[in-house]
């Protein structure tokens, strides 16, 4: 594989594949939140 | 008697005798580094043992990197292995909180806009005459991570790992001013004006307690070998979090981190010898170094513009900038830039989550470069 075709594969499969690792990451972020919502009352038996 | 004499002289003058300009150059960038680090503040707990690494090894016949030597015994053992900044990674994740990140998800895209730099410096390395994997520990110096830089450029360009560390400590230390000329240039004053409104999504303990293993399966999954760096992470963020192994996350995020710390940067430091460190390419290095922690912030900023328009104007771009991982310091430069503007533009908590997000993207960042390059045969 030549030194440009190598480059721009990782430079664009890397850039694209951090921004979809992220994105999954967002989503997985907001569906754990429905799943498991914050309740205040969570914090208030942690604290007393 | 007197020829004995004589020989136990010449014992005690030999190392000024093989002392050469190169061990006295490098001798002085190690005092540089000691200035930069005890005189300035630049990362003093790296820098420091960096610089000292620097003039032990450059003492000539000291033999300190030799076989059998104490920093080549510490090299071989935590460096070449990567152990070292895997057990850095789990002090780190122990001291992240990423609950920033989690109030407001989608902010966690500049993350990985922020991260684009290490993709653009590696086509810039390429086009300087570095070969493929020394273009790779180049490009990672725009991770901002010293960590993820250490992991991949031991990995893959061990002869750099000196420079590389070197550019990455100190770049991220000089964030401040790097970042705001650039982040001045990229937007208008309308943009820099922009007042974001409070987001307060409170998180709830068992998000926060799922979150690093979900993390840890979903991404390493995706690029598997990443898994030591986003697994160790996650590690030290699961173990702060549950809130059960309160000795462990105090160890992981003190004393064995300080421990590592100590022996990464005397290791870093040897690997400054005159003859290795004193060539073109440490200063193109250098040189590229500084490119990549611009060119992340460049891009940050750009997806900021992009994320503003899509969202009616609702998000200031200067955020963008702190998709970098120097954390917290990138996010405190957006909060002190925004209000340079606009007195009543609180940026700082939107800011926090991009560079929460940072943090994860840098190891990301790297993960995903691990995997592609083994998917092309690059590595084996």
């Amino acid at each position: 594989m030549d030194t440009w075709t190598f480059g721009w594969t990782l430079a664009l499969i890397g850039m694209g594949g951090t921004m979809l690792v992220l994105w999954c990451l967002s989503l997985l972020v907001l569906l754990l939140k429905k799943i498991f919502p914050y309740r205040p009352e969570q914090s208030a038996s942690q604290k007393g | 008697m007197e020829s004995a004499i004589v020989s136990g002289l010449q014992g005690l003058l030999l190392g000024l005798t093989n002392l050469g300009t190169g061990h006295v150059i490098m001798i002085l960038i190690g005092s540089l580094l000691l200035y930069l680090g005890i005189g300035k503040g630049y990362e003093p707990l790296l820098l420091l043992p960096i610089g000292f690494g620097a003039i032990l090894v450059n003492i000539p016949l000291a033999g300190l990197m030799e076989k059998d030597g104490v920093l080549r015994f510490f090299y071989d053992t935590g460096v070449l292995t990567e152990v070292f900044p895997l057990l850095i990674f789990i002090g780190i994740g122990a001291m992240t909180d990423l609950q920033p990140l989690m109030e407001n998800p989608k902010i966690i895209l500049l993350g990985a806009a922020g991260q684009f730099g290490i993709f653009l410096t590696l086509l810039l390395a390429l086009a300087l005459g570095f070969d493929k994997l020394e273009a790779v520990a180049v490009g990672i110096i725009g991770a901002c991570d010293g960590p993820t830089a250490i992991y991949v450029s031991s990995k893959f360009a061990p002869h750099l790992l000196g420079a590389v560390s070197v550019a990455a400590y100190s770049y991220m230390s000089l964030v401040p001013l790097i970042q705001p000329p650039i982040m001045k240039w990229l937007t208008t004053e309308k943009e820099k004006k922009i007042m974001m409104g409070i987001v307060k999504q409170p998180v709830s303990k068992t998000t926060k307690i799922i979150f690093p293993v979900v993390v840890t399966v979903a991404a390493s999954i995706i690029a598997p070998l990443g898994t030591p760096l986003i697994g160790m992470v996650m590690l030290g963020n699961l173990m702060k979090e549950s809130g059960v192994v309160e000795r462990l996350k105090l160890a992981a995020e003190n004393d064995i981190t300080n421990i590592v710390t100590l022996l990464l940067g005397l290791c870093i430091g040897a690997t400054m010898e005159a003859k290795q460190f004193l060539q073109p390419q440490t200063l193109m290095v250098l040189a590229l170094g500084l490119i990549a922690i611009g060119l992340d912030t460049a891009m940050g900023v750009l997806f900021g513009k992009l994320m503003c328009l899509l969202s009616g104007g609702k998000i200031n771009p200067l955020i963008g900038a702190a998709g970098i991982s120097a954390f917290p310091m990138s996010a405190r430069v957006v909060q002190a830039e925004g209000q340079k503007y606009n007195k009543k533009s609180y940026l700082l908590m939107h800011a926090m989550s991009a560079n929460a997000g940072g943090q994860i993207g840098s190891v990301i960042a790297a993960a995903v470069m691990l995997s592609v390059l083994k998917g092309m045969g690059i590595v084996g």
